[in-house]
């Protein structure tokens, strides 16, 4: 059976769209080759993979890509149907789930990078978005989970944790690079900010994480170049 | 147990119609309820607080938002007719494809249409690379599904009808059989579909509204 299922991984450390694939596999316990891209410099295999987007990540099972990290982690689930399922059962839950997914990935993430990216008003403008749409996830989990959040373990992590490890996880770097908090406990993510918390208590995404140094650099790189090329 | 099927929604919306040809293709019964997009009803406003937009479907008083959204959840709650195949691979293909429809075509297509006129060769090109995608991905297939009507059809609809009714609002021309003869083929197919037929608004009152809306665009004859 060893050609059964080989799965490889096609990112790039800093990019939290690859950390969701990443967690994804790790917390299914899914072995991987993993394939560090430069990303100035693309590999012909990553261009053969993705030819419609040239992006990682890209999953790669048994010869057959999958890209889009959030239509990757729809198909993790539902190929390998041992441990977590990301999605529940209930198709109204599913639908609540894919909705708010979909909000961190398009409203709160990238807005985020935004912010990474700009400076003066055009950040601040942004800063204030980001903030009203976390409210708006904050009572969206809420409306999820009604009668509680369940206590999060290795067993029981699901595709909207995956999206807050991977968007939020290296929020003190954010916090560093930026000057500024970006997520906040008290006034509007007291219940975002304690899973994020639990979250990373668990022992696959301690390991998953990079360093908190390398994250830094990686971000003061992308917002300098970003700065740099705006007053162009 | 009685069941109520809700949909707000509006007439000339491609993500609109896109639920209710997935509500035809599988035989269910709904009421719908037209929304004036200047002014919105409270019940949309209450069903749809995050994004207060169409297409809504509330399902025995249960709210879903987003077409894609709305798609899988009709196919995961009525069994009958899939539009999504059982294969994670073939699934995952069709969520790709759809996302990229919504996230990159339809506004390279506006741009196309109804950009600025220095722009225009520029967009019309870009616009052709990303259907030049999507012609290829149908290769010798009847529909994007295979052999019946698939999510990946009814997500192309923009494509499938709408596309063609902007090149005739605004006088702009991407989706020549010269350039995209699968394409164009799968459109026909696609249009001619009972459950798809019944679900296409108006031409003409189509065309007058973009031309109101957008203006008639920057290659109008």
């Amino acid at each position: 059976m060893a050609e059964e299922n080989k799965v490889s991984l096609h990112g790039f450390f800093a990019s939290p769209y690859v950390r969701r694939v990443d967690l994804a596999l790790k917390f299914k316990g899914i072995p991987y080759e993993y394939v560090e891209e430069d990303l100035k410099n693309k590999s012909s295999l990553l261009l053969k993979y993705n030819p419609v987007h040239k992006k990682v990540p890209v999953l790669v099972h048994n010869g057959k890509p999958i890209v889009e990290s959030l239509v990757i982690l729809e198909y993790i689930d539902e190929t390998w149907k041992n441990g977590p399922r990301f999605l529940p059962e209930d198709p109204y839950k599913r639908a609540q789930i894919r909705f708010w997914a979909s909000f961190v990935h398009q409203q709160v993430f990238e807005n985020m990078v935004l912010i990474l990216k700009t400076d003066g008003e055009a950040q601040e403008k942004t800063v204030k978005e980001v903030s009203e749409k976390l409210s708006l996830l904050e009572e969206g989990i809420k409306s999820i989970f009604p009668e509680g959040i369940p206590i999060i373990n290795q067993e029981n992590v699901g595709l909207l944790d995956i999206l807050i490890v991977s968007t939020f996880g290296s929020y003190k770097a954010q916090e560093e690079v930026l000057g500024l908090k970006l997520i906040d406990p008290e006034k509007t993510s007291p219940l975002l900010f304690s899973r994020l918390k639990a979250l990373l208590e668990l022992h696959v995404v301690k390991g998953a994480l990079p360093p908190h140094e390398k994250v830094v650099g990686a971000l003061k790189f992308m917002r300098q170049n970003a700065l740099n090329s705006a007053s162009v | 147990m009685a069941e109520e099927i809700l949909l707000f929604g509006a007439w000339g919306s491609p993500f609109s119609r896109r639920v209710e040809m997935a509500l035809k293709l599988k035989g269910i019964e709904y009421k719908y309820i037209e929304e004036d997009i200047t002014n919105k009803s409270p019940s949309l406003l209450k069903y749809n607080p995050v994004h207060k937009k169409i297409p809504v479907l509330v399902h025995n008083g249960k709210p879903v938002a987003e077409s894609l959204v709305i798609l899988e959840y009709i196919d995961e709650t009525w069994k009958d007719s899939p539009i999504l195949s059982k294969d994670p691979y073939e699934r995952a293909n069709a969520r790709f494809w759809a996302k990229f429809i919504d996230e990159k075509c339809l506004s390279a297509i506006f741009k196309a249409c109804w950009g600025e006129e220095k722009e225009h060769e520029k967009a019309v090109e870009e616009a052709s690379e990303l259907l030049q995608f999507l012609e290829n991905e149908l290769k010798e297939k009847r529909y994007f599904g295979g052999e019946t009507v698939g999510l990946l059809d009814i997500a192309a609809n923009i494509i499938g009808y709408w596309l063609g009714v902007f090149e005739e609002a605004s006088g702009a021309e991407l989706l020549t059989r010269e350039k995209f003869p699968k394409l164009c083929n799968w459109a026909n197919e696609f249009v001619s579909v009972s459950a798809i037929k019944e679900n296409l608004p108006p031409r003409d009152k189509l065309i007058a509204y973009l031309r109101n809306r957008f203006g008639v665009g920057t290659t109008s004859k």
